[in-house]
């Protein structure tokens, strides 16, 4: 598999500094800060109700901080000019797939949308990138029709013919079984070696993160507690750390 | 009580803003023109039989209540000159008007709102396609575009309805060409443009409120039901109260 690349846009950074979220009253983030570099597949982690996708929606610019700054490559990221100036494109957890459309008018719509290149253009991209995700048998179906591990596919998929600098995945192996979700887990690596994006991953999936993360952070409670490389965290003293990634089940024995 | 105007009055600024940044982006109409095209075929082709319909309806049960009620009066000869003002300055764009909101404006408002829930609007965001854009402004367009066809087809066959009861219920006693004869005395190009611009005046309204009230919908699939019966609601009551007012404004005028 080979995804096509254009390094024309370069990859950028994201900057996190003391974000600040409530939703009435409860607290989601806490004054987190963090630093992803140009290129690295940043993991965040942290259990459900963390606060890791609505940190996620703020890099992306769907969620408006109450104190604290996002920036990707230096630009504000609740700004909606930035949009226009850095490429950043999303994997929403259920695909965010527009249902009315065909797969092929999902990965071509940004392309014709953007009059970015001609319509040869917008087929050639668009059947390249299906190709290199195995998806071009769906080219004519439905979203709806598809299974979930096609539909994170060509959620990928859309993602990449947009060429972005920053490629956000919110949850990539969640509802997947293990081989698949080990195959969305290769996918996001190829992904970034081939096209250079920064890429900033959130889930709770520990296979994953360990896999392909050049850093992992652990947010809990909305702060951050942890960053650090996949070695680290595998050699982590810290017990809150510990008890996250490796995780004891004390199964009820049936009774008798 | 505050709450309940500061509620209304945000909503009112919101759906406004929607509609400003919608116009706004009236110079990329070209490349909408296939979404356009879409929306107005959509829009005809789901209304119109139910609007023919019922304006037949109506201007044949109309026809029969005035004459009946006139009987002992003998002004048989004004049933069409009733029937035409009736449906031209208010039957017509109100009863479209209805139709309308039950049908688009539910069906816009289930559209966006499921899409909001299922995050295809955030999608839409981060791909830098502006919804107000994508989804708002073809659906304005369209609205703006077939409101007065339908309101037309809502009139003419209000009167024809009254035709066919006059000509096929023998007890009225007058002819067809007495009929329109009547209705042609009364109803003049001023009353129609009247008509057409209460229909357009209350088509847009519709979209305005059923794409505000979609595109701001969260929850799941009990809160999309929510907002469609919201929609059809706060859509025929502002066509009700907004008619008064218009029509105030239309007759002085």
């Amino acid at each position: 598999m080979t995804i096509s690349r254009n390094r024309s846009a370069e990859a950028v950074d994201v900057r996190v500094e003391d974000l600040h979220k409530s939703f009435g009253s409860q607290k989601v983030l806490k004054g987190v800060s963090l630093e992803v570099k140009p290129g690295e597949i940043f993991v965040l982690m942290g259990s459900s109700g963390s606060g890791k996708s609505v940190l996620l929606k703020h890099i992306v610019g769907l969620e408006q901080a109450d104190r604290g700054t996002v920036t990707i490559g230096g630009h504000n990221a609740a700004d909606p000019a930035t949009r226009d100036a850095i490429s950043t494109a999303m994997v929403f957890q259920a695909g965010a797939l527009f249902n009315s459309m065909t797969v092929f008018d999902n990965l071509a719509l940004f392309l014709r949308e953007h009059r970015l290149c001609s319509p040869s253009e917008i087929r050639q991209r668009v059947e390249a990138a299906m190709e290199a995700l195995g998806i071009k048998d769906a080219a004519k179906k439905l979203p709806a029709t598809l299974s979930g591990g096609m539909r994170k596919r060509v959620a990928v998929a859309r993602a990449i013919v947009m060429q972005p600098q920053v490629i956000l995945y919110d949850e990539p192996t969640s509802e997947l079984d293990p081989v698949t979700g080990a195959t969305v887990a290769e996918l996001i690596s190829q992904v970034r070696h081939d096209t250079g994006a920064t890429s900033f991953v959130v889930t709770h999936d520990r296979d994953l993160a360990l896999g392909i993360a050049d850093r992992i952070a652990l947010l809990a409670h909305g702060e951050l507690i942890f960053v650090g490389t996949p070695d680290e965290v595998r050699n982590t003293t810290d017990e809150t750390l510990r008890s996250f990634m490796n995780p004891q089940v004390k199964a009820v024995p049936a009774r008798s | 009580m505050t709450s309940y105007f500061k509620q209304f009055f945000g909503n009112l600024g919101d759906a406004v803003i929607m509609c400003a940044r919608a116009i706004r982006y009236l110079p990329t109409l070209p490349r909408q023109a296939g979404r356009l095209l879409d929306q107005c075929l959509f829009m005809g082709y789901a209304t119109i039989p139910l609007v023919i319909l019922l304006s037949v309806s109506i201007g044949a049960v109309l026809a029969l209540q005035i004459a009946f009620s006139m009987r002992d009066l003998q002004v048989n000869q004004f049933i069409g000159s009733i029937i035409g003002v009736a449906m031209v300055r208010e039957l017509g764009p109100v009863m479209t008007a209805v139709m309308v909101a039950g049908r688009i404006g539910s069906a816009t408002t289930a559209e966006l709102a499921s899409m909001r829930v299922y995050q295809e609007v955030d999608a839409l965001t981060t791909m830098n396609i502006p919804p107000e854009r994508f989804l708002v402004l073809p659906r304005l367009l369209a609205m703006a575009i077939v409101m007065p066809i339908l309101t037309t087809a809502s009139i003419v066959t209000g009167w024809i309805g009254g035709h066919l009861v006059v000509e096929y219920v023998p007890w009225i006693n007058l002819s067809t060409e007495a009929y329109y004869q009547s209705l042609r005395e009364f109803v003049d190009v001023e009353a129609f443009i009247d008509g057409l611009i209460k229909a357009e005046i209350f088509g847009l309204l519709i979209i305005i409120v059923s794409c505000h009230i979609g595109l701001r919908t969260s929850g799941g699939p009990r809160e999309i039901g929510q907002a469609v019966t919201k929609a059809v609601v706060v859509c025929i009551t502002l066509v009700l109260a907004v008619d008064y007012f218009v029509t105030t404004f239309l007759l002085g005028a």
